[in-house]
């Protein structure tokens, strides 16, 4: 519970700290927000104690309390690429706290997602970190864009929680409880349990955008404010993979013969359709949604593995995508912030004037797209070695055509920035000190993580149970 | 410290000098400095590797060591080193320092052009030094990658088409190569804890034939779409036409061997049943292979779609002499290779030069070169001699090897194939005499041509590295056929003959 209450206190201490800037200027509020969460991530490291609470509906051990460190991590990152954005439109606005409220509710969520015991927890934790991403996507109300992100993303998410719901419902109609563990113990896969079961993985489908679930991240994605749709395709999605990971393999082993099935014929549509779209796209927030759609399809084979090598390369995968997702949204926002300008065409000639953030950009596209010796090339392996050590080979064969297809789109933003030349380049571009902390955070996770076996080995270790 | 950790640790730290480098004369000698250590090493693996074979040791695989990377799924990095790898780490030494020579003007990006091409040769260093399919798979897309940038800004003609084209169709290779290895990993059972990517310890403990059957192909067809096998040739001449002279050198000299190494590395020696029962099927095209890119080379106006094909036809035939699994021609093979290798990129070496001066590569629009650019047309006739299989020159032994051990087969399938592989050679003596009796013979057909600088200090280094040890290996090949021959040992253990 320790995680949960520090959330809330650094969430009231920014809500109430505005006041205490007298004055029109509250732009003090940034930097203290980042001190704070930074704090928080940091304190996340001590380490916990598991346990349980409120008759099993909250639970926690050194699993869970690695996750939630990760998501942190990934909102951390997300907090530092925003302050500039928040700096120059929210400030002026007074909307300061507001944002950061809406953004560390939503983690709040997250926590208590992952750390649920119960179903109806896990549902409440499912909306509450819904909710407010809707309410951020439309954060620019004036653009209408944003306002359009904002409204698609609520009623897509709430015809998902609408399913989830009637799954919850059916489930508890088969077997008469909420808690987890003795779900777990009842399931037996009768025809009411796996249609429950299916509406209620929907819900989650839809969070991690996987296909045929995915229609709204491009559009949302898109109008949100860069940095929200960063945090969508990143600590949003990395959420749900949790949360599915800890249900599918932790309490519905019994219904493996269904979901393995369905995982199966989800993971080559989403591999496949998010690949296949990419290709075409020129916004570069639509093409990294895509991506992402794309990505979610490979997190998916590690589910194929039942042992302990499956969940620590889901695990293991999600935390590097953070890295590498990230430091590209990181230099989209960049771009944007100090241009305006999306479009992959815009990127031409970009090494020549803008060597540095090229070279990022270049090594998150590389580690997205699982060259070595960047992270990214260990985390797709290692998800690939899952599901090899299932037996799936006709499945990896088709997810690493798939990632073949990948990494022709992500050469196309390559080609933009390293091989043409532009007559209209873009300008110099100077970023603040916390977007530069962000990007520097990004690269070293993706120069480190994988040619040191430390993490992975330390993953691995937590993995031993769910 | 482990010598093959030094070949690995040079490059490494040349890209970083590089990076803090900052004009063009620092990225440039930085450079030379950097491969030339790493030269001085491989000649020093060589010598110390024929001298610990001369106080007998007979280990299959020398200077190993073994460092543990992820536990948990026995991923390790082994190193060690045969006499097949360390004849291919020696050669990946000598075109890398004169791929640097030959590169000494480049204008554009300096910098960034080395720190890729020395990228490129650090990832096949890796590929030769370890023992692990893992690493192996590591080194081998490490090596791709930096051909996208390479040909991509400082290639010509339709550089991106190439570029994009030669990457995909390398990484596509790559991702039939991953199944493939994955597939061996989860079959095998020589280690002592679970699975293992270790190439001793699979070939020890031996894969189920059935397993061999579903993997062979993939393995055998994701090398060999680096080395060139047909249908999946395609990538290579566009890409060689396109790309920079350093790195055509690097690639069709060195980059192409990856395929053939790893064929004979782990497709065969791990997987030996398969082998035999399949090998006829790959016989067929990487004897179809050998024609068509001899007949290709023939119908080309360009030099360096010339040398293309002919290396398609080349590498063809170290394929094609691999699966012939028998012990001379697999020697052949790794002869070829390194003759080929040497051959490839003196000749892309003296196209580059050549262009430079004329802005062309059109046979036809080049006459009597030889009494402007005598040192340069001296060098292409050498390397033309040594491309037809004169005695005399490192071709002639390769092939014949080849040619010698294709024959100990008394089928008549293997007696056509090989027969019609010869005819290749014929070919070949074709379009390179027609090239050198073209351009190089005859009258001068250009007035502006008699002003042509001759060639400067960097450029003749770079091509003495290349000729020397054609010469070297034609005239006395028996020690490196030896330490070659002795080599193959386990891989004919394994295929039980």
């Amino acid at each position: 519970m320790r995680h949960e209450l520090q959330l809330l206190a650094v969430i009231l201490v920014i809500t109430c700290a505005e006041i205490y800037y007298s004055g029109k200027d509250k732009s003090g509020v940034v930097p203290l927000s980042i001190a704070l969460f930074g704090l928080h991530a940091l304190a996340g490291w001590f380490p916990i104690g598991e346990g349980a609470l409120f008759g099993g509906m909250y639970r926690t051990h050194a699993l869970i309390h690695f996750l939630k460190n990760v998501l942190d991590l990934g909102v951390l990152v997300v907090v530092l690429q925003t302050a500039g954005w928040v700096k120059k439109q929210l400030v002026p606005e007074n909307r300061v706290s507001e944002f950061y409220l809406l953004l560390w509710s939503s983690l709040l969520g997250m926590y208590y997602m992952i750390s649920s015991g119960d179903v109806l927890m896990l549902f409440i934790g499912l909306e509450m970190s819904t909710l407010p991403v809707a309410a951020l996507a439309a954060y620019e109300v004036l653009r209408m864009r944003s306002a359009e992100a904002g409204i698609k993303m609520i009623l897509m998410a709430g015809l998902a929680s609408a399913i989830t719901l009637m799954g919850i419902s059916l489930l508890y109609g088969a077997t008469g409880t909420f808690s987890l563990t003795v779900l777990s113990q009842k399931l037996t896969g009768t025809g009411l349990e796996t249609l429950g079961f299916i509406f209620f993985f929907a819900g989650v489908a839809f969070k991690i955008s996987l296909v045929p679930f995915h229609f709204w991240a491009p559009d949302v994605y898109e109008g949100a404010p860069t940095g929200i749709a960063g945090y969508l395709s990143v600590v949003s999605k990395g959420a749900a993979v949790f949360i599915l990971m800890i249900l599918l393999l932790g309490f519905a082993p019994a219904l493996s013969g269904i979901w393995i099935g369905v995982l199966y014929l989800l993971a080559i549509l989403t591999m496949t359709i998010g690949n296949l779209f990419a290709l075409r796209q020129q916004n570069l927030k639509r093409f990294l949604a895509y991506s992402s759609v794309a990505q979610a399809g490979f997190i998916l084979l590690g589910f194929l593995s039942a042992g302990q090598d499956g969940r620590a390369s889901i695990i293991y995968f999600v935390l590097v995508y953070i890295f590498s997702n990230l430091a590209a949204f990181g230099v989209v926002h960049s771009v944007e912030a100090a241009t305006g300008k999306e479009n992959m065409d815009d990127y031409e000639g970009f090494y020549r004037v803008n060597p540095r953030l090229a070279m990022v950009m270049l090594l998150a596209l590389f580690s997205l797209a699982g060259i070595p010796p960047l992270a990214g090339f260990f985390g797709k392996f290692f998800l690939f070695m899952s599901a090899a050590a299932g037996g799936y080979y006709v499945l990896l064969l088709i997810a690493v055509l798939n990632t073949v297809i990948s990494l022709y789109y992500y050469l196309l933003i390559v080609r933009a920035m390293f091989l043409r030349k532009s007559a209209h380049p873009l300008p110099v571009i100077q970023n603040d000190y916390w977007m530069r902390a962000s990007l520097l955070i990004c690269v070293a996770g993706i120069l480190v993580l994988g040619v040191s076996s430390g993490v992975y080995d330390y993953i691995f270790g937590l993995c031993v149970r769910l | 410290m482990n010598i093959l950790l030094l070949l690995l640790i040079i490059p490494t730290l040349t890209i970083l000098a590089l990076m803090f480098s900052k004009e063009r004369e620092q990225a440039r000698l930085v450079s030379v400095v950097g491969m030339g250590l790493q030269f001085v090493a491989a000649f020093y693996l060589l010598f110390a590797f024929l001298r610990e074979r001369a106080s007998g040791n007979t280990d299959d695989m020398l200077f190993t060591s073994s460092y543990m990377w992820f536990s948990p799924l026995n991923i390790r990095f082994d190193l060690g080193v045969d006499g097949v790898s360390v004849a291919l780490i020696v050669l990946t030494a000598i075109v890398t320092l004169a791929g640097v020579f030959i590169s000494w003007r480049m204008e554009d990006l300096a910098k960034e052009f080395f720190i890729s091409l020395i990228a490129l040769a650090t990832g096949v260093f890796g590929f030769f030094v370890t023992l692990d399919l893992f690493t192996m798979f590591l080194f081998y897309e490490l090596a791709v990658i930096p051909m996208y940038l390479l040909i991509g800004i400082w290639g010509s003609g339709p550089k991106e088409y190439s570029a994009m084209k030669l990457t995909l169709m390398l990484m596509g290779g790559s991702a039939f190569l991953l199944v493939g290895l994955l597939g061996l990993y989860f079959n095998s059972t020589g280690a002592a804890d679970g699975h293992t990517f270790n190439l001793m310890e699979i070939a020890a403990g031996g894969i189920p034939v059935e397993a061999q059957r579903i993997f062979f192909p993939l393995t055998f067809v994701g090398f060999g779409v680096l080395g060139a096998l047909f249908p999946f040739h395609t990538w290579s001449p566009d890409g060689h036409a396109s790309a920079p002279t350093a790195v055509s050198m690097l690639h069709a000299g060195v980059l192409m061997k990856l395929g053939g190494y790893g064929c004979y590395r782990v497709a065969v020696f791990l997987m030996p049943q398969a082998a035999s029962e399949m090998a006829w099927f790959f016989i067929l095209l990487t004897g179809f292979s050998v024609i068509y890119g001899a007949f290709g080379a023939i119908r080309q106006t360009d030099l360096k779609y010339i040398n293309a094909y002919s290396s398609v036809s080349h590498c063809g035939l170290v394929l094609f002499a691999i699966l012939m699994l028998n012990k001379t021609a697999m020697n052949g093979a790794i002869l070829q290779m390194i003759s080929h290798g040497l051959m490839t990129a003196l000749f892309f070496a003296l196209i580059g030069m050549l262009y430079e001066r004329t802005h062309t590569r059109i046979v036809q629009e080049m006459g009597g070169l030889m009494k402007v650019l005598p040192f340069i047309s001296a060098c292409y006739v050498i390397a033309g001699l040594a491309s037809l299989g004169l005695p005399g020159l490192s071709g002639f032994v390769a092939e014949m090897t080849i040619f010698v051990g294709a024959f100990e087969h008394a089928d008549a399938f293997h007696r056509v194939w090989t027969i019609l592989a010869v005819s290749a050679i014929v070919v070949t003596a074709v379009y390179i005499l027609r090239v050198v009796g073209t351009m190089l013979m005859g009258p001068v057909n250009n007035p502006e041509y008699a002003h042509l600088p001759a060639a400067a200090w960097y450029e003749k280094t770079g091509a003495l590295l290349l000729i020397l040890p054609i010469a070297a290996i034609g005239m006395a090949p028996l020690w490196l056929s030896e330490m070659i021959r002795f080599s193959l040992e386990p891989i004919i253990r394994q295929l039980g003959l």
